[in-house]
């Protein structure tokens, strides 16, 4: 009992407040989230009195019914003591329709994906209401994926919401000649909430994990509808297939981070990484490269460790990754792409025209190169390092590497 | 940071029959070049220029371009953003068109307040 009201929040929460929205609009979001944490509410009291249902979706889904249709009816007895003239009108109104059918609920999903990914609303916006909106997290779920605090992430959801309704943002899939430019901003929300689960250095990892879930069914939602399954939404998917397949591999008992290099093979999830090649494959068929493109392949040749061109094809996608978009991060790997691909010589030549000074893992970088020719070079690296680095597991890592 | 345009200008040698794998050496070092300029954050557009063209002339002249009258032909061109035109020209001296015989033009994009 105790764990099952939260599951079924976590599963449900997100499809009852978007069948809701279908009929009250996203304006009134509020009250559709009200509608549902109400029904949650009296499902906690009721089963704890009474035993469980045999369904409780299905229990779930007719409370929520009584509870709209019982808040429509309240509304209108409102309306008809304030304007009795409006009664006639209002009695006309047909019965107010909620489908909690399984496509009433994919369309409603995938219509909220694109409120809330609203190009209108801040991204770190989009993120919050993503997690309490589309993935059913709690606020205190979110807090710890978010690395916030409580009064920040009532803020940042209330003003969401507010936006949505002074926008007046429709409850609707934008139409065919605009899809393009929106469905950019949704899969980018869904890649940062996925990189907020697999890169932060969040200490639950079970919240990391979740995170990431959360992303891929999004994206899978997303691949569902025909005008959404376009190169790069099945890139993204791919992506987030590669990066997945190492999640057991990639952490030490401790919860922290094992390197690539240092991982063991036998964790990785062949199935994740033959999913991610089939997205890929699907991926290719449009002309236009994306980022999640290029992404998804320099994870694929990761997954390739027994092939000698895999660090030259890596170091190529790099080259373009960086075309499209700069980041310091594709920065510093494309040079450590070119000291396995080429030589230490030729990487260090490029690691010195980055200005990357405040970076610690810069800093990381060039001590790393400069291993074997200069240890003198690398100790004052990996102590510039030690003094810009702000984690704690990372400052001991470092240390060992000093020798201390 | 301002902005430069760089012309890569060489003389076609019709001779040249380049191997599939000359093709593919050649594009690696012009990604190489561009990518390094990219890891800098200082890579802002490119084009590779086709090798036939039109030339138009005042009084409606048209001839077929660009070498009916110049051999030196532009092969492409980048904009990068540069501290200045010494940094532009640094970057300039990875270029793989002078491996060829060629030469970059370093140009600074003219600011008009219009």
């Amino acid at each position: 009992m105790k764990q099952i009201i939260p599951n079924l929040f976590r599963t449900e929460y997100s499809k009852m407040v978007a069948v809701l929205c279908k009929v009250f609009g996203i304006s009134d979001i509020q009250l559709a989230e009200d509608i549902v944490s109400e029904t949650f509410l009296t499902a906690a009291e009721t089963w704890g009195k009474k035993g469980l249902p045999e369904n409780q979706v299905a229990w779930l889904y007719s409370v929520a019914k009584n509870k709209a249709k019982d808040h429509f009816k309240r509304e209108q007895l409102r309306i008809n003591k304030i304007n009795p003239v409006l009664k006639k009108s209002q009695d006309k109104q047909t019965e107010l329709e909620l489908d909690f059918g399984e496509e009433s609920i994919k369309d409603g999903q995938l219509k909220m994906i694109f409120a809330i990914c609203h190009p209108l609303l801040k991204t770190d916006t989009q993120i919050a209401l993503a997690l309490r909106i589309l993935c059913g997290f709690g606020i205190d779920e979110i807090v710890s994926a978010l690395f916030s605090n409580k009064s920040t992430i009532n803020k940042k959801l209330y003003r969401g919401k507010e936006k949505l309704r002074e926008e007046a943002v429709s409850f609707d899939l934008p139409e065919a000649d605009e899809i393009g430019e929106r469905l950019e901003t949704v899969l980018k929300t869904v890649y940062l909430l996925f990189n907020e689960g697999y890169y932060a250095s969040n200490p639950s990892e079970t919240i990391r994990k979740d995170l990431c879930l959360e992303a891929m069914r999004l994206n899978l939602l997303l691949l569902e509808n025909k005008t959404c399954n376009k190169p790069q939404t099945n890139a993204l998917l791919s992506l987030m297939c590669f990066h997945s397949s190492r999640f057991e591999a990639r952490l030490n008992p401790d919860g922290h981070f094992i390197l690539y290099d240092e991982q063991d093979e036998n964790l990785w999830d062949q199935e994740l990484i033959k999913k991610g090649e089939y997205y890929l494959n699907i991926a290719s068929s449009g002309d236009k490269l994306s980022k999640y493109h290029l992404e998804a392949a320099i994870a694929y040749w990761h997954t390739q460790k027994q092939n000698p061109d895999r660090w030259e094809s890596i170091l190529q996608l790099y080259n373009l990754l960086l075309q499209l978009q700069y980041s310091p991060a594709a920065s510093l790997n494309r040079t450590f792409a070119i000291s396995k691909a080429r030589s230490n010589e030729e990487a260090l030549k490029e690691a010195l025209k980055l200005k990357l000074e405040n970076n610690h893992l810069y800093h990381i970088l060039l001590a790393e190169l400069y291993k074997i020719s200069s240890p003198k070079k690398n100790a004052f690296h990996l102590q510039k390092a030690l003094e810009l680095c702000k984690s704690e597991y990372e400052k001991k890592i470092i240390l060992e590497k000093l020798g201390k | 940071m301002k902005e430069f345009m760089m012309l890569f200008r060489h003389i076609p040698n019709p001779e040249y029959q380049p191997s599939q794998e000359d093709i593919e050496q050649e594009i690696k070092k012009w990604q190489d070049w561009i990518g390094s300029i990219a890891a800098q954050g200082k890579f802002k557009s490119t084009n590779q220029l086709g090798y036939t063209g039109k030339v138009v002339k005042p009084g409606d002249v048209i001839t077929d371009g660009p070498y009916a009258e110049v051999k030196e032909i532009i092969g492409g061109y980048i904009m990068v953003d540069a501290e200045n035109e010494a940094d532009a020209v640094e970057m300039a001296k990875g270029c793989p068109i002078l491996d060829v015989g060629g030469h970059v033009e370093v140009r600074a994009i003219m600011e008009l307040d219009l």
